[in-house]
This record gives C-alpha cells, structure tokens and sequence, in this order.
C-alpha cells in the first residue's frame, strides 16, 4: 500500500516538473500559429491556430531570418572548429610535454577561467573597433577561439587517456611531435572533442552580451540579436515575435531530442569533471 | 660502443629542446589570441577604471573618482540590490526543487528516467533570449498575459509584470528559475547515482522517512556537488543581463537593472568607459566576494 502511494507521489513530482518544463515550448508554438488579435484577447487562444505561415512571412518581412541563422551557425561552427584544434593541441603540449613555465601558464589559465567576462568587455570592445572588426563575424570568431575551459579539459583528458608508452614508440619510429598529436592522440580524444564540440557550439549559438556589443549592424547579426530585433518592430505583434523565436529554437531542440543522452552528459559532465 | 655513450647525452639534450620546443610552438596559437582577446583586456579594464574617456577622444587620468561616482550612484545600488533579490529569488528555490526532482528521479521505481531527465533538460538549450521572449509575454502587463488570467481566474487583480516593484523581479526570477532547474537536477542525479543503495536501505529499515533520508544522507553525501552548483549560480546570477534586457526593452527601468546592465548602459549609451570599467572592477569583486562566502556557507550549513 504505501509503496504503491510512494509511486503516486513520485510520479505526480516528476510530471508536474516535466509538464512545468515543457509546457512554455508548447504555449510558445501556440501564440507562433495564432494571430495576434487572439493572443491579445481574454481569455487568449489555447490551442494552436493556422496562422503558422502567415506570422513567419511577417517575421521574414521584419527581419533577415535566414541570414542571421546562417550568419550564428557559421560563427557557432567556425568558434567550434577553431577551439577543437587550438585546445587540443595545446591541451597536448601540457600533458605530455616538458617545458620551462609550463606551470605558470596552465596556472594562468585557471586563474582567468575564475575572471567574470564582463570585466574585460570594455578594453576588448576598444581592441575590435581599433582592429577594425566592428559588425565584422570576426570580432566574434576571433576572441570566441579563448576557450580556458577547453584547454583544462583537453588535458585531463589527453593526460589519462593517451598513454606514454605509445607516445615514446612513435618517438622511437621517428614520428614529429605534430605526428603524434595528428596520428595518434586525435583519433583517441574524438569523445573529447564531441563533449567539448557540444558545449562550445551550444554556448555560441546562445551568446547574447557579446554580439549584442560588437554585431550593430543588421545583415551581421546573430539569430539572437535579431529576433530580439522582432520586439522592436513598430506594431507589437506576438505572434509575429514568437513566430521567429519558435523557429529560432526549433533546430537546436531538434538536435538535442535526437542525442539527448549524450547533451546531457556532455554538458553536464563537463562541468562536473571540473 | 664508445661512441654511443659519447652521442647519447647529447641526443637526449636535443631531444628535450626539441621537446619543448614543440611545447612553445604547441601552445602558442592559443597563448597569443589570450593575450590580446583575453589577458590584455582584463588588465587594461584595472587602467581604465581610473581614467576618464567617452571611447574616442583622449584620455583624462581621474584618480579615483570613477568609483567615488559608482559608489555614489544611488542606481549602482539599486542594481546590486536588484541583481542580489532577482539572484536568490531564482537560485535559492531552484537548488531546492532540483534536489527533490533528482531525488525522485533516481528511485528505483521510476520508469521512463530517460525521457523525464530530456523533458528536464530542455530549458537548458533554449537561448537566454528566447526564454526572456516567452516569458515576457507570459508576463505580460495586460490581462490576457498567461500569469495574469492565472492570477485572475483565483480572483486576484492582475500585476503590472513590466513596472511593479516586485513583478518584474519575480518574473526574471522565474525565468532564470525555470532555464537553469533541470540542469542542476541533472547534476544532483549524476551525484546521487553515486550514494550507495545500502544507506538508503538500512535506513527504511530503521524506519527513517523520504525527509529523514534527504536530510541526513542524500545532502551530506552530495555536498561538494552542492557547493559547486551554488558557487556556479551566485556567479551566473550576479552577471545576469539578457533576461531584463530582453524583458524590460530599452527603458532599462530601475524596477529591473542589474549591475552588468549598468556596466553596459555606461558603457554604450552613455559613453562613459571610465565608470563602466570601474563598475566591472567592482563587479569583479563583489563575484568574488559572494561566491566565496556562499560556497562557504553552504559548506557549513550541509554538514
């Protein structure tokens, strides 16, 4: 009796929690596929409407949709891209290799992974508009390569995943140190890279602050910086505005329903690890 | 044989400058971007905070004064006071929920685990701007906001979300509250699949309840996770930004300012990147502040 009560009780928790966390992507397809006069009336519509068409054509009429996803998912990938390498191959070097201020510099990096972003957005602003790079993709390409994280990541991983012993053979056989990085420790550290992947990827296709500050101009914006973009059209229309959220988060829920299990490990287990 | 032991040392030195010299050519793509992108502006932010400048013209060395102003501004604090409200009102409740979600998550009863631990992770990929835009209209001011019809249909007034005092903290709250829970409930749950079955057992059998076992088992077994999830989110709170500046537009009405939305309104509308430098640095400090008392706190709460 009481475990079948116990049962009762666990499952309302998790459903109420569930139903809590999915409900607002259900309400936010709703108002997507409703004109805006039913949205804005008392009580306003529950279920979907057919307006789903007509409320994406004025989200194209307003803003540039295609562009700037294009425009987020190159900058999303070309960051990813980037720190992949960048942080495994120097992830590598301070894992296996000896050399002199090694410790100052790893210790460098964990300090600044301590260091608030916001405190350096100023001077960094000032660098990219000397640079040149204002509504450029590259002022946030460029400074998106810093990843302190990735490197701290990809040498604990390297560190008890790459064996010494294979290393020193390939050094035997006369393999460069670059050989072994490319032909042996990459193929062993692709689950590294897919968590590291996941976790960069997701935090640059949802940056705000950043693009926000150095993307002004509309045809270099950021889905994020555009469909905010939507609340400042000149009539309010919510279902125009929902409109491009709902298609703005569709694909990376997509995504993620499909590897779920692995997002949640990755992106978890990264923070945990560290 | 001679001549082996002769060579080798010398093989062997040049194998290590070799060594680190692959080191060196290893790390230093990164080293160099860090040092441009990442050290230098940290360290310039501590000279700007002490010069006066509107970002074009020159610089004006003013001593302290940028923060005698921040410290003077009566919107710096309401900003903090704002920014420390909205933070526990989002965090504290939340840690809660998520140990009791990851609680009944990890009993054995549960069927479907892996589509509850989906369902709760969902909010986690959604962006920042687009929880700030559903829940903005959520929390709309007028009547048919869904909050409002909640609150009305029990046979309240409707809240002013946007302009009221606290409607506009409770609804970023709620916000931030809703986006971060499952991704602590899934941090709680790795942790507690960890916690041996046999305290819980041996403790049903001494007839100890669900809050008996969270209590006593459950939270002092996960502490260093709990520490770690408090010290994320005092820092994650106290740079909170896009949730009220998507919700509350451009107005930037004090109802809803935070201190990083000081820092930026400083900076870019203002022009003013001597006060909004030294508004980081004191942001800086206040993130290490808090974080260290909160992660010591807890520490001392949880034993």
């Amino acid at each position: 009796m009481s475990n079948i009560l116990s049962k009762i009780g666990l499952y309302t928790v998790l459903i109420i929690g569930a139903f809590l966390s999915v409900f607002p992507f259900y309400w936010m397809f709703v108002m997507a596929t409703n004109h805006n006069s039913v949205i804005n009336r008392v009580p306003p519509a529950y279920l979907p409407g057919s307006e789903l068409v007509t409320n994406f054509k004025n989200v194209l009429s307003n803003i540039d949709f295609f562009g700037a996803m294009w425009n987020s998912l190159l900058v999303s990938s070309l960051t990813t891209f980037g720190v992949l390498f960048l942080c495994s191959i120097a992830g590598f070097a301070f894992a296996k290799f000896h050399f002199k201020g090694k410790n100052v510099l790893f210790g460098l990096l964990l300090i600044t992974m301590m260091v608030p972003p916001q405190l350096g957005l100023i001077p960094q602003y000032y660098i990219i508009t000397q640079l040149g790079w204002l509504n450029d993709l590259k002022a946030v390409i460029v400074p998106g390569l810093i990843d302190a994280f990735g490197i701290f990541w990809m040498r604990q991983y390297i560190a008890s995943n790459v064996p010494d012993e294979l290393m020193d053979s390939a050094k035997i056989d006369g393999c460069s140190s670059f050989r072994i990085y490319w032909n042996i420790t990459v193929p062993i550290i692709l689950p590294a890279f897919a968590t590291l992947a996941i976790i960069k990827f997701m935090y640059m296709w949802n940056d705000f602050l950043w693009p926000l500050v150095v993307l002004r101009d509309e045809s270099v914006q950021t889905i994020q910086i555009a469909i905010r973009g939507l609340m400042n059209a000149y009539v309010k229309d919510n279902g125009m505005i929902l409109s491009g959220t709902f298609w703005a988060t569709v694909p990376l829920v997509l995504i993620f329903l499909i590897f779920n299990r692995f997002f949640i490990k990755s992106l978890t287990q990264g923070a945990v690890k560290s | 044989m001679r001549s082996v032991e002769v060579h080798s040392p010398k093989r062997r030195w040049t194998e290590k400058r070799k060594e680190s010299l692959a080191g060196y050519i290893f790390v230093s793509p990164f080293f160099i971007l860090f040092a441009i992108f990442g050290l230098f502006p940290m360290l310039f932010s501590f000279y700007l905070g002490f010069q006066k400048w509107n970002g074009l013209g020159e610089m004006e060395y003013v001593g302290f004064q940028n923060f005698v102003f921040v410290m003077k501004d009566p919107v710096f604090w309401k900003a903090l006071s704002n920014t420390i409200i909205i933070g526990v009102l989002g965090t504290v409740p939340q840690l809660i929920v998520g140990i009791f979600l990851a609680f009944a998550l990890n009993s054995a009863l549960v069927k479907f685990q892996s589509a509850f631990r989906a369902a709760f992770f969902l909010p986690y990929v959604t962006s920042t701007v687009a929880v700030a835009i559903i829940f903005g209209v959520i929390f709309s001011n007028q009547d048919f906001g869904l909050a409002n019809v909640f609150i009305n249909a029990i046979g309240l007034d409707g809240v002013n979300w946007q302009t009221n005092e606290w409607g506009v903290k409770i609804a970023i709250a709620v916000m931030v509250f809703w986006r971060w829970l499952g991704y602590n409930t899934i941090i709680y749950l790795a942790g507690m699949q960890g916690i041996p079955n046999d305290l819980y057992e041996a403790a049903t059998i001494d007839g100890a309840t669900v809050w008996q076992k969270i209590r006593f088992i459950t939270i002092p077994m996960l502490k260093p996770i709990i520490i770690f999830t408090v010290f994320l989110s005092t820092i994650g709170s106290l740079q909170l930004f896009t949730e009220p500046l998507v919700f509350l537009g451009g107005s930037m009405r004090e109802e809803g300012i935070t201190v990083v939305l000081y820092l930026w309104r400083e900076a870019f509308s203002n022009m003013a990147f001597g006060t909004a430098s030294a508004s980081a640095i004191i942001l800086f400090f206040i993130i290490i502040i808090f974080a260290t008392v909160n992660s010591l706190l807890v520490n001392k709460l949880s034993k």
